[in-house]
């Protein structure tokens, strides 16, 4: 399985999973640890990939993401943002319909 | 880079756009932007925030390190105010 291959398989297997700096035991970035306390409030279970530990990780995920910055939150297989739009999402209530419905 | 570049690049990029940017580190690499364009009518939050990064992308994740989004269309933005 080649590195983008992998990648869409996690995205498409795991119902919650945050592409972030650092683990969400140790975020490494600010935008990365706010992420992880937004995932936190919700108490939703997710996989962490910790897109440091492999340069290639970021460059794969963003040409298939089309999204460039990091962290990437995915939920049903679909991008459902960066975190200022998780902010966004969490402010509105919108993100715990969207939590609700993962592996739905 | 500077705000003022930054805000060009997301202007001339989404044509009749009005953009806000604020260098938040002061170091020239961290910006946070407000723009308020009418393309975003009727899209999705994901969508808005890639037509932005597409106005910046041959120097996001190079010199502009971060580019915080708040998107409004015009409607949004009157609703807002």
């Amino acid at each position: 399985m080649t590195l983008s291959e992998q990648i869409q398989d996690d995205i498409k297997s795991n119902s919650v999973i945050v592409y972030m700096k650092g683990t969400k035991l140790m975020p490494m970035c600010g935008f990365s640890s706010t992420m992880v306390n937004i995932m936190n409030m919700h108490g939703v279970e997710y996989k962490d990939v910790n897109v440091l530990e492999d340069p290639e990780i970021r460059v794969q995920l963003s040409a298939f993401s089309n999204w460039p910055t990091i962290p990437q939150l995915f939920v049903n297989g679909e991008l459902v943002g960066g975190c200022d739009i998780a902010i966004e999402l969490h402010n509105s209530g919108e993100l715990e319909k969207i939590f609700a419905n993962a592996g739905k | 880079m500077t705000e003022e570049s930054v805000k060009q690049r997301i202007e001339s990029g989404l044509v009749g756009s009005q953009v806000q940017v604020l260098d938040t580190k002061g170091t020239g690499d961290h910006f946070s932007a407000v723009v308020i364009s009418n393309e975003f009518e009727g899209k999705s939050l994901v969508k808005r925030h890639q037509m932005v990064y597409a106005t910046v992308s041959d120097v996001l994740t190079k010199e502009l390190h971060a580019l915080q989004l708040k998107t409004y269309s015009c409607k949004e933005w009157k609703q807002e105010n």
